[in-house]
Protein backbone atom coordinates (compact mmCIF):
# COMPACT_ATOMS: atom_id res chain seq x y z
CA UNK A 1 0.00 0.00 0.00
CA UNK A 2 1.40 3.37 -0.91
CA UNK A 3 1.59 5.13 2.56
CA UNK A 4 -0.42 7.82 3.69
CA UNK A 5 2.18 10.65 5.10
CA UNK A 6 6.19 10.42 4.61
CA UNK A 7 6.74 10.56 8.64
CA UNK A 8 7.67 6.43 7.86
CA UNK A 9 10.87 5.72 8.86
CA UNK A 10 12.42 2.27 8.25
CA UNK A 11 14.77 1.15 11.09
CA UNK A 12 17.73 -1.02 10.74
CA UNK A 13 18.82 -3.18 13.24
CA UNK A 14 22.74 -3.05 13.03
CA UNK A 15 24.69 -4.71 15.67
CA UNK A 16 25.63 -3.03 18.50
CA UNK A 17 29.04 -1.08 17.76
CA UNK A 18 32.41 -1.21 20.42
CA UNK A 19 30.95 2.16 22.29
CA UNK A 20 27.62 1.19 22.49
CA UNK A 21 28.41 -2.59 23.94
CA UNK A 22 30.59 -0.64 26.16
CA UNK A 23 27.30 0.85 27.66
CA UNK A 24 29.08 3.30 29.64
CA UNK A 25 28.93 6.57 27.10
CA UNK A 26 25.30 5.78 26.67
CA UNK A 27 25.26 5.65 30.69
CA UNK A 28 27.16 8.48 31.22
CA UNK A 29 24.98 10.95 28.73
CA UNK A 30 22.00 9.27 30.77
CA UNK A 31 23.48 10.80 34.08
CA UNK A 32 24.11 13.96 32.49
CA UNK A 33 19.87 14.06 31.89
CA UNK A 34 19.33 12.83 34.97
CA UNK A 35 21.31 15.36 36.76
CA UNK A 36 20.43 18.03 35.01
CA UNK A 37 17.11 17.64 36.49
CA UNK A 38 18.45 17.91 40.26
CA UNK A 39 18.44 21.88 39.38
CA UNK A 40 15.60 22.48 37.81
CA UNK A 41 12.61 23.53 39.41
CA UNK A 42 9.92 21.11 40.97
CA UNK A 43 6.65 20.89 39.44
CA UNK A 44 4.89 20.31 42.95
CA UNK A 45 2.24 22.59 44.43
CA UNK A 46 2.53 21.68 48.26
CA UNK A 47 -1.70 21.27 48.03
CA UNK A 48 -3.35 22.26 51.43
CA UNK A 49 -0.74 25.20 52.18
CA UNK A 50 -0.32 26.16 48.18
CA UNK A 51 -2.85 25.91 45.64
CA UNK A 52 -3.07 25.69 42.08
CA UNK A 53 -5.22 28.79 40.87
CA UNK A 54 -8.82 27.83 38.88
CA UNK A 55 -9.56 28.28 35.58
CA UNK A 56 -12.58 30.71 34.95
CA UNK A 57 -14.66 28.07 33.58
CA UNK A 58 -13.61 25.58 36.69
CA UNK A 59 -17.02 24.09 38.06
CA UNK A 60 -16.43 23.58 42.17
CA UNK A 61 -18.70 23.64 44.82
CA UNK A 62 -22.00 25.58 44.45
CA UNK A 63 -23.10 28.61 46.06
CA UNK A 64 -26.83 29.87 46.54
CA UNK A 65 -26.44 33.93 45.26
CA UNK A 66 -28.10 36.30 46.80
CA UNK A 67 -29.33 39.95 45.15
CA UNK A 68 -27.94 43.03 45.62
CA UNK A 69 -29.95 43.70 48.45
CA UNK A 70 -29.02 40.94 50.22
CA UNK A 71 -31.81 38.55 49.58
CA UNK A 72 -32.15 34.97 48.34
CA UNK A 73 -32.52 34.71 44.85
CA UNK A 74 -33.52 31.16 45.03
CA UNK A 75 -37.44 30.48 44.40
CA UNK A 76 -37.65 26.69 44.77
CA UNK A 77 -38.84 26.61 41.18
CA UNK A 78 -37.12 22.97 41.08
CA UNK A 79 -35.54 23.39 37.97
CA UNK A 80 -32.12 23.11 38.69
CA UNK A 81 -33.14 19.23 40.67
CA UNK A 82 -35.11 18.48 37.65
CA UNK A 83 -32.22 19.44 35.29
CA UNK A 84 -30.09 17.87 37.22
CA UNK A 85 -28.44 14.54 35.68
CA UNK A 86 -27.22 12.88 39.02
CA UNK A 87 -30.08 13.87 40.96
CA UNK A 88 -28.58 15.43 43.82
CA UNK A 89 -30.70 18.34 44.36
CA UNK A 90 -33.75 17.78 46.60
CA UNK A 91 -35.29 21.06 47.60
CA UNK A 92 -38.74 22.01 49.39
CA UNK A 93 -40.13 25.06 48.99
CA UNK A 94 -41.94 27.26 51.59
CA UNK A 95 -43.97 30.59 51.62
CA UNK A 96 -42.41 33.93 52.34
CA UNK A 97 -43.77 35.65 55.38
CA UNK A 98 -44.92 39.58 55.76
CA UNK A 99 -41.66 39.51 58.10
CA UNK A 100 -38.90 38.13 56.14
CA UNK A 101 -39.16 40.28 52.94
CA UNK A 102 -35.86 40.92 53.45
CA UNK A 103 -34.91 37.65 53.22
CA UNK A 104 -35.91 36.32 50.29
CA UNK A 105 -36.30 38.11 46.88
CA UNK A 106 -39.69 35.97 45.91
CA UNK A 107 -43.00 34.68 47.91
CA UNK A 108 -41.67 31.11 46.89
CA UNK A 109 -38.46 30.40 48.46
CA UNK A 110 -36.72 26.81 49.57
CA UNK A 111 -36.96 26.16 52.89
CA UNK A 112 -34.62 23.17 52.58
CA UNK A 113 -31.87 22.98 49.72
CA UNK A 114 -29.75 19.96 49.56
CA UNK A 115 -26.99 19.35 47.46
CA UNK A 116 -25.85 15.54 47.59
CA UNK A 117 -21.69 16.14 46.48
CA UNK A 118 -21.38 12.89 46.32
CA UNK A 119 -24.25 12.40 43.72
CA UNK A 120 -23.16 15.75 41.99
CA UNK A 121 -21.20 15.48 38.91
CA UNK A 122 -20.14 19.35 38.71
CA UNK A 123 -21.83 19.55 35.68
CA UNK A 124 -23.55 22.59 35.26
CA UNK A 125 -26.72 21.88 34.27
CA UNK A 126 -28.63 23.41 37.59
CA UNK A 127 -26.62 26.85 36.59
CA UNK A 128 -27.72 26.97 33.16
CA UNK A 129 -31.62 25.79 34.28
CA UNK A 130 -32.02 28.63 36.47
CA UNK A 131 -34.01 31.17 35.96
CA UNK A 132 -32.89 33.33 39.21
CA UNK A 133 -29.50 33.36 38.29
CA UNK A 134 -29.47 31.55 41.76
CA UNK A 135 -27.02 28.86 41.97
CA UNK A 136 -23.09 28.46 40.34
CA UNK A 137 -20.45 26.56 40.71
CA UNK A 138 -17.99 28.66 41.37
CA UNK A 139 -17.23 27.22 44.83
CA UNK A 140 -13.18 25.72 45.41
CA UNK A 141 -13.38 21.57 45.24
CA UNK A 142 -15.29 20.27 47.86
CA UNK A 143 -13.31 18.69 50.56
CA UNK A 144 -12.79 15.44 51.67
CA UNK A 145 -15.02 13.92 54.58
CA UNK A 146 -15.58 10.60 56.54
CA UNK A 147 -19.09 9.72 56.18
CA UNK A 148 -21.48 9.85 53.83
CA UNK A 149 -24.04 12.03 55.43
CA UNK A 150 -21.46 15.01 55.79
CA UNK A 151 -21.49 15.27 52.12
CA UNK A 152 -25.00 16.49 51.60
CA UNK A 153 -24.77 20.20 52.08
CA UNK A 154 -27.37 22.28 52.97
CA UNK A 155 -27.95 25.49 52.98
CA UNK A 156 -25.69 26.27 56.02
CA UNK A 157 -23.17 25.66 53.63
CA UNK A 158 -24.83 26.19 50.02
CA UNK A 159 -26.12 30.15 50.61
CA UNK A 160 -23.26 32.52 50.49
CA UNK A 161 -22.32 35.19 52.81
CA UNK A 162 -23.93 38.47 53.37
CA UNK A 163 -22.34 41.17 51.81
CA UNK A 164 -23.19 43.02 55.35
CA UNK A 165 -23.14 41.29 58.27
CA UNK A 166 -23.96 43.89 59.95
CA UNK A 167 -27.27 44.98 58.31
CA UNK B 1 46.10 -2.72 80.17
CA UNK B 2 43.74 -5.27 79.05
CA UNK B 3 40.47 -3.91 80.25
CA UNK B 4 41.05 -0.49 78.55
CA UNK B 5 41.97 -2.16 75.06
CA UNK B 6 38.61 -4.23 75.40
CA UNK B 7 37.01 -1.28 76.41
CA UNK B 8 38.22 1.53 74.03
CA UNK B 9 36.75 -1.23 70.85
CA UNK B 10 33.86 -1.61 72.72
CA UNK B 11 33.17 2.22 72.47
CA UNK B 12 34.72 2.28 68.31
CA UNK B 13 32.49 -0.70 67.72
CA UNK B 14 29.17 0.96 68.67
CA UNK B 15 30.06 3.93 67.23
CA UNK B 16 30.53 2.34 63.92
CA UNK B 17 27.61 0.16 64.48
CA UNK B 18 25.56 3.24 65.57
CA UNK B 19 26.84 5.38 62.57
CA UNK B 20 26.17 2.97 60.36
CA UNK B 21 22.92 2.25 61.19
CA UNK B 22 21.92 6.22 61.28
CA UNK B 23 23.24 6.42 57.86
CA UNK B 24 21.33 3.26 56.55
CA UNK B 25 18.76 5.01 57.73
CA UNK B 26 19.16 8.24 56.47
CA UNK B 27 19.90 6.87 53.28
CA UNK B 28 16.17 5.53 52.85
CA UNK B 29 15.38 9.56 52.84
CA UNK B 30 18.00 10.47 50.72
CA UNK B 31 17.07 7.93 48.50
CA UNK B 32 13.40 9.67 47.77
CA UNK B 33 14.53 13.06 47.96
CA UNK B 34 17.53 11.99 45.88
CA UNK B 35 14.85 10.57 43.48
CA UNK B 36 12.02 13.20 43.51
CA UNK B 37 15.23 16.19 42.86
CA UNK B 38 16.06 13.79 39.89
CA UNK B 39 12.37 13.79 38.61
CA UNK B 40 11.81 17.66 39.36
CA UNK B 41 9.72 16.89 42.77
CA UNK B 42 9.62 17.55 46.17
CA UNK B 43 9.94 14.18 48.05
CA UNK B 44 8.72 13.20 51.72
CA UNK B 45 8.67 16.57 53.27
CA UNK B 46 6.08 16.30 56.25
CA UNK B 47 7.14 14.81 58.93
CA UNK B 48 9.38 17.10 60.36
CA UNK B 49 11.18 19.94 58.63
CA UNK B 50 11.69 19.05 54.86
CA UNK B 51 10.37 15.70 56.16
CA UNK B 52 14.01 14.48 58.24
CA UNK B 53 12.02 12.34 60.45
CA UNK B 54 10.43 10.65 57.84
CA UNK B 55 12.43 7.20 58.17
CA UNK B 56 11.19 7.22 62.07
CA UNK B 57 8.23 7.60 60.78
CA UNK B 58 9.32 4.41 58.12
CA UNK B 59 10.18 2.94 61.34
CA UNK B 60 7.47 2.93 63.67
CA UNK B 61 5.20 2.42 60.62
CA UNK B 62 7.49 -1.25 60.27
CA UNK B 63 7.20 -2.13 63.52
CA UNK B 64 3.48 -1.65 63.94
CA UNK B 65 2.73 -3.79 61.22
CA UNK B 66 1.60 -7.54 61.39
CA UNK B 67 3.75 -9.95 61.41
CA UNK B 68 2.63 -12.48 58.60
CA UNK B 69 4.71 -16.20 58.42
CA UNK B 70 3.52 -18.18 55.60
CA UNK B 71 1.87 -21.43 57.09
CA UNK B 72 3.79 -23.92 54.52
CA UNK B 73 7.26 -21.96 55.21
CA UNK B 74 10.20 -23.03 57.14
CA UNK B 75 9.62 -21.06 60.34
CA UNK B 76 13.17 -21.00 61.59
CA UNK B 77 15.05 -20.46 58.30
CA UNK B 78 12.15 -17.73 57.83
CA UNK B 79 13.60 -16.00 60.86
CA UNK B 80 16.80 -17.00 59.92
CA UNK B 81 17.01 -15.35 56.83
CA UNK B 82 16.44 -11.17 57.87
CA UNK B 83 18.94 -11.60 60.55
CA UNK B 84 21.47 -12.74 58.16
CA UNK B 85 21.25 -10.36 56.09
CA UNK B 86 21.42 -7.72 58.49
CA UNK B 87 24.40 -9.45 60.51
CA UNK B 88 26.40 -10.25 56.78
CA UNK B 89 25.94 -6.53 55.94
CA UNK B 90 27.23 -5.06 59.38
CA UNK B 91 30.04 -7.03 59.75
CA UNK B 92 32.11 -5.59 56.96
CA UNK B 93 32.50 -2.14 58.86
CA UNK B 94 34.94 -3.94 61.22
CA UNK B 95 37.99 -3.86 58.97
CA UNK B 96 37.56 -0.42 57.24
CA UNK B 97 39.81 1.94 58.65
CA UNK B 98 37.99 4.91 59.34
CA UNK B 99 40.64 7.48 60.08
CA UNK B 100 44.23 7.29 61.37
CA UNK B 101 45.25 7.58 65.00
CA UNK B 102 44.47 9.79 67.66
CA UNK B 103 45.79 10.70 70.07
CA UNK B 104 43.84 11.24 73.43
CA UNK B 105 45.79 12.05 76.90
CA UNK B 106 48.93 10.33 75.56
CA UNK B 107 46.88 7.35 74.43
CA UNK B 108 47.24 6.61 70.60
CA UNK B 109 43.47 5.65 69.60
CA UNK B 110 43.15 4.34 65.59
CA UNK B 111 40.02 4.65 63.87
CA UNK B 112 39.44 1.31 62.91
CA UNK B 113 38.25 -1.76 64.90
CA UNK B 114 40.99 -4.13 63.74
CA UNK B 115 43.69 -4.10 61.29
CA UNK B 116 43.80 -7.80 59.92
CA UNK B 117 46.38 -8.55 57.93
CA UNK B 118 43.55 -9.91 55.20
CA UNK B 119 41.43 -6.91 55.47
CA UNK B 120 40.13 -7.56 51.78
CA UNK B 121 39.62 -11.21 52.01
CA UNK B 122 37.86 -10.82 55.06
CA UNK B 123 35.01 -8.30 53.22
CA UNK B 124 35.17 -10.04 50.12
CA UNK B 125 33.85 -13.08 52.13
CA UNK B 126 31.51 -11.05 54.20
CA UNK B 127 29.91 -9.53 51.23
CA UNK B 128 29.87 -12.79 49.37
CA UNK B 129 27.63 -14.16 52.73
CA UNK B 130 25.49 -11.64 52.14
CA UNK B 131 23.60 -13.66 49.36
CA UNK B 132 23.08 -16.51 52.13
CA UNK B 133 20.30 -14.16 53.65
CA UNK B 134 18.83 -13.68 50.42
CA UNK B 135 18.93 -17.54 49.46
CA UNK B 136 17.49 -18.25 52.55
CA UNK B 137 14.45 -16.27 53.28
CA UNK B 138 13.32 -17.13 49.40
CA UNK B 139 14.20 -20.53 49.84
CA UNK B 140 12.04 -20.40 53.23
CA UNK B 141 9.08 -18.53 52.08
CA UNK B 142 8.05 -21.30 50.18
CA UNK B 143 7.29 -19.16 47.57
CA UNK B 144 7.81 -19.68 43.51
CA UNK B 145 8.25 -16.16 43.00
CA UNK B 146 10.42 -15.66 45.92
CA UNK B 147 12.38 -18.78 45.26
CA UNK B 148 12.79 -17.68 41.37
CA UNK B 149 14.56 -14.07 42.85
CA UNK B 150 16.37 -16.23 45.08
CA UNK B 151 17.69 -18.25 42.58
CA UNK B 152 18.43 -14.79 40.66
CA UNK B 153 20.13 -13.60 42.89
CA UNK B 154 22.82 -16.31 44.10
CA UNK B 155 23.87 -16.46 40.53
CA UNK B 156 24.09 -12.97 39.85
CA UNK B 157 26.41 -12.48 43.16
CA UNK B 158 28.64 -15.23 42.28
CA UNK B 159 28.71 -14.35 38.52
CA UNK B 160 30.04 -10.80 39.80
CA UNK B 161 32.67 -12.12 42.49
CA UNK B 162 34.51 -13.86 40.37
CA UNK B 163 34.78 -10.06 38.40
CA UNK B 164 35.21 -8.40 41.86
CA UNK B 165 38.10 -10.69 42.85
CA UNK B 166 39.92 -10.52 39.86
CA UNK B 167 40.09 -6.67 39.78
CA UNK B 168 40.59 -6.63 43.38
CA UNK B 169 44.07 -9.01 42.01
CA UNK B 170 45.26 -6.10 39.86
CA UNK B 171 44.75 -4.05 43.25
CA UNK B 172 46.72 -5.96 45.43
CA UNK B 173 49.96 -6.35 42.53
CA UNK B 174 49.71 -2.67 42.83
CA UNK B 175 49.22 -2.15 47.01
CA UNK B 176 51.51 -6.05 47.73
CA UNK B 177 49.36 -5.57 50.55
CA UNK B 178 45.75 -6.81 51.69
CA UNK B 179 45.80 -5.26 55.00
CA UNK B 180 43.23 -1.73 54.24
CA UNK B 181 44.84 0.48 56.74
CA UNK B 182 48.32 -0.24 54.87
CA UNK B 183 45.92 0.51 51.24
CA UNK B 184 45.38 3.19 52.68
CA UNK B 185 48.75 4.88 53.94
CA UNK B 186 49.94 4.16 50.40
CA UNK B 187 47.40 6.28 48.55
CA UNK B 188 49.05 9.56 50.92
CA UNK B 189 47.75 12.83 49.71
CA UNK B 190 46.42 12.34 46.56
CA UNK B 191 48.62 9.02 44.95
CA UNK B 192 44.74 7.46 45.16
CA UNK B 193 44.68 3.77 43.95
CA UNK B 194 42.19 4.91 41.31
CA UNK B 195 44.76 6.90 39.20
CA UNK B 196 46.82 3.74 38.84
CA UNK B 197 43.72 1.34 38.52
CA UNK B 198 41.17 3.18 36.81
CA UNK B 199 39.11 -0.03 34.51
CA UNK B 200 40.03 -1.57 37.77
CA UNK B 201 37.55 0.81 39.60
CA UNK B 202 34.94 0.84 37.05
CA UNK B 203 34.62 -2.88 37.30
CA UNK B 204 35.02 -2.78 41.29
CA UNK B 205 32.05 -0.92 40.93
CA UNK B 206 29.95 -2.53 38.66
CA UNK B 207 30.15 -5.53 40.67
CA UNK B 208 29.44 -3.63 43.55
CA UNK B 209 26.52 -2.30 42.22
CA UNK B 210 25.34 -5.73 41.44
CA UNK B 211 26.74 -7.66 45.09
CA UNK B 212 24.26 -4.71 46.48
CA UNK B 213 21.23 -5.76 44.38
CA UNK B 214 21.20 -1.73 43.13
CA UNK B 215 19.74 -1.00 40.25
CA UNK B 216 20.81 -1.45 37.08
CA UNK B 217 21.15 -5.08 38.76
CA UNK B 218 18.18 -5.19 40.67
CA UNK B 219 16.88 -8.72 39.77
CA UNK B 220 16.33 -10.27 42.55
CA UNK B 221 13.87 -8.21 43.68
CA UNK B 222 12.54 -6.66 40.41
CA UNK B 223 8.78 -5.72 41.33
CA UNK B 224 7.21 -6.02 37.96
CA UNK B 225 8.04 -9.65 37.63
CA UNK B 226 8.45 -11.16 40.59
CA UNK B 227 6.16 -9.13 42.66
CA UNK B 228 8.88 -7.98 44.99
CA UNK B 229 10.97 -10.29 44.51
CA UNK B 230 12.73 -12.60 47.55
CA UNK B 231 11.02 -10.62 50.41
CA UNK B 232 7.51 -11.25 48.71
CA UNK B 233 6.30 -12.86 51.85
CA UNK B 234 7.81 -10.65 53.86
CA UNK B 235 5.84 -8.27 56.41
CA UNK B 236 7.01 -5.93 59.17
CA UNK B 237 10.40 -5.26 60.50
CA UNK B 238 11.45 -8.77 58.98
CA UNK B 239 10.89 -6.94 55.53
CA UNK B 240 12.31 -3.89 57.50
CA UNK B 241 15.44 -5.76 58.09
CA UNK B 242 16.04 -6.81 54.31
CA UNK B 243 15.22 -3.60 53.16
CA UNK B 244 17.56 -1.89 55.68
CA UNK B 245 20.84 -4.35 54.95
CA UNK B 246 20.25 -3.52 51.35
CA UNK B 247 21.33 0.14 52.52
CA UNK B 248 24.18 -1.30 54.67
CA UNK B 249 25.67 -3.22 51.87
CA UNK B 250 25.78 -0.01 49.90
CA UNK B 251 27.41 1.82 53.20
CA UNK B 252 29.66 -0.87 53.60
CA UNK B 253 30.52 -1.05 49.91
CA UNK B 254 30.89 2.92 49.38
CA UNK B 255 33.10 3.07 52.32
CA UNK B 256 35.48 -0.17 50.59
CA UNK B 257 35.35 1.76 46.93
CA UNK B 258 36.84 4.88 49.03
CA UNK B 259 39.03 3.20 51.42
CA UNK B 260 40.51 0.99 48.21
CA UNK B 261 40.51 3.15 45.13
CA UNK B 262 39.72 6.84 46.90
CA UNK B 263 42.37 7.15 49.29
CA UNK B 264 40.59 6.67 52.20
CA UNK B 265 41.08 9.62 55.02
CA UNK B 266 43.91 10.88 52.64
CA UNK B 267 43.17 14.13 50.92
CA UNK B 268 45.46 16.60 48.51
CA UNK B 269 47.04 18.96 51.31
CA UNK B 270 46.64 16.79 54.14
CA UNK B 271 49.83 17.54 55.63
CA UNK B 272 49.05 20.92 55.81
CA UNK B 273 46.20 20.40 57.62
CA UNK B 274 47.27 17.95 60.00
CA UNK B 275 50.11 19.81 60.96
CA UNK B 276 48.08 22.85 61.72
CA UNK B 277 45.40 21.37 63.67
CA UNK B 278 46.65 19.05 65.79
CA UNK B 279 46.96 15.08 67.20
CA UNK B 280 42.93 15.15 67.73
CA UNK B 281 41.26 17.29 64.77
CA UNK B 282 43.57 17.11 61.63
CA UNK B 283 42.80 13.15 61.92
CA UNK B 284 38.96 13.62 62.14
CA UNK B 285 39.18 16.40 59.35
CA UNK B 286 40.50 13.04 57.34
CA UNK B 287 37.37 10.89 58.98
CA UNK B 288 35.17 13.92 57.61
CA UNK B 289 36.97 13.48 54.20
CA UNK B 290 36.24 9.86 54.13
CA UNK B 291 32.70 10.05 55.04
CA UNK B 292 32.13 12.87 52.10
CA UNK B 293 33.74 10.41 49.56
CA UNK B 294 31.48 7.99 50.77
CA UNK B 295 28.39 9.88 50.73
CA UNK B 296 29.16 10.73 47.48
CA UNK B 297 29.41 7.19 46.33
CA UNK B 298 26.06 6.82 48.19
CA UNK B 299 24.45 9.60 46.17
CA UNK B 300 26.03 8.08 42.92
CA UNK B 301 24.62 4.61 43.59
CA UNK B 302 20.98 6.70 44.16
CA UNK B 303 21.68 8.63 41.05
CA UNK B 304 22.31 5.96 38.63
CA UNK B 305 19.30 4.09 40.40
CA UNK B 306 17.56 6.73 38.94
CA UNK B 307 19.21 6.79 35.25
CA UNK B 308 19.59 3.14 34.11
CA UNK B 309 16.69 0.77 33.23
CA UNK B 310 17.16 -2.48 34.96
CA UNK B 311 19.43 -5.25 33.16
CA UNK B 312 17.35 -8.54 31.58
CA UNK B 313 18.36 -11.80 32.85
CA UNK B 314 20.66 -12.61 29.78
CA UNK B 315 22.06 -9.52 29.45
CA UNK B 316 23.12 -8.95 32.98
CA UNK B 317 24.77 -12.88 32.48
CA UNK B 318 26.31 -11.61 29.18
CA UNK B 319 27.90 -8.58 31.03
CA UNK B 320 29.55 -10.40 33.82
CA UNK B 321 30.96 -13.22 32.08
CA UNK B 322 31.52 -12.28 28.72
CA UNK B 323 32.39 -8.76 29.88
CA UNK B 324 33.52 -8.13 33.15
CA UNK B 325 35.68 -11.05 33.64
CA UNK B 326 37.81 -11.09 30.63
CA UNK B 327 38.54 -7.23 30.80
CA UNK B 328 39.50 -7.67 34.43
CA UNK B 329 41.93 -10.48 33.67
CA UNK B 330 43.13 -8.22 30.74
CA UNK B 331 43.76 -5.73 33.45
CA UNK B 332 45.64 -8.16 35.81
CA UNK B 333 47.83 -8.92 32.91
CA UNK B 334 48.73 -5.47 32.01
CA UNK B 335 49.23 -4.52 36.01
CA UNK B 336 50.96 -7.29 35.78
CA UNK B 337 53.51 -6.59 32.81
CA UNK B 338 53.63 -3.01 33.65
CA UNK B 339 54.83 -3.66 36.90
CA UNK B 340 57.30 -6.29 35.92
CA UNK B 341 58.50 -3.67 33.53
CA UNK B 342 58.97 -0.65 35.47
CA UNK B 343 60.64 -2.87 38.38
CA UNK B 344 62.96 -4.29 35.95
CA UNK B 345 64.00 -0.64 34.73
Amino acid sequence: MEPLTNKKKVLEQKPLSLAERMYLPAIAKGLSVTISHLFKKEATIRYPEQQREFSTNFRGMHSLKRDEEGRERCTACGLCALSCPAEAITMIAGERKQEEKHLYREEKYASVYEINMLRCIFCGLCEEACPKEAIYLDGPIVPADYLRKDFIYGKDKLVEQPLNKNK
Amino acid sequence: MEIAFVIEKFILVVIIFAISLLIAMYSTYAERKVAAFLQDRLGPDRAGPFGILQPLADGVKMFMKEEIVPANSNKWLFMVGPGLAMLTACIGTAVIPWGSEITIGGKVVPLQVTDINVGILYIFGVVSLGVYGVMIGGWASNNKYSLLSAIRAASQNISYEIAMGLSIIALLLVTNTMSLKEIVEQQHGWHWNVLYQPLGFIIFMVCAFAETNRAPFDLPECETELIGGYHTEYSSMKLGFYLFAEYINMFVSSAVMATLYFGGYNYPGMDWVLANTGAVIGPLIGTAVFFAKIFAFIFFFMWVRWTIPRFRYDQLMHLGWKGLIPLAIANIIITGVVIAVIEKF
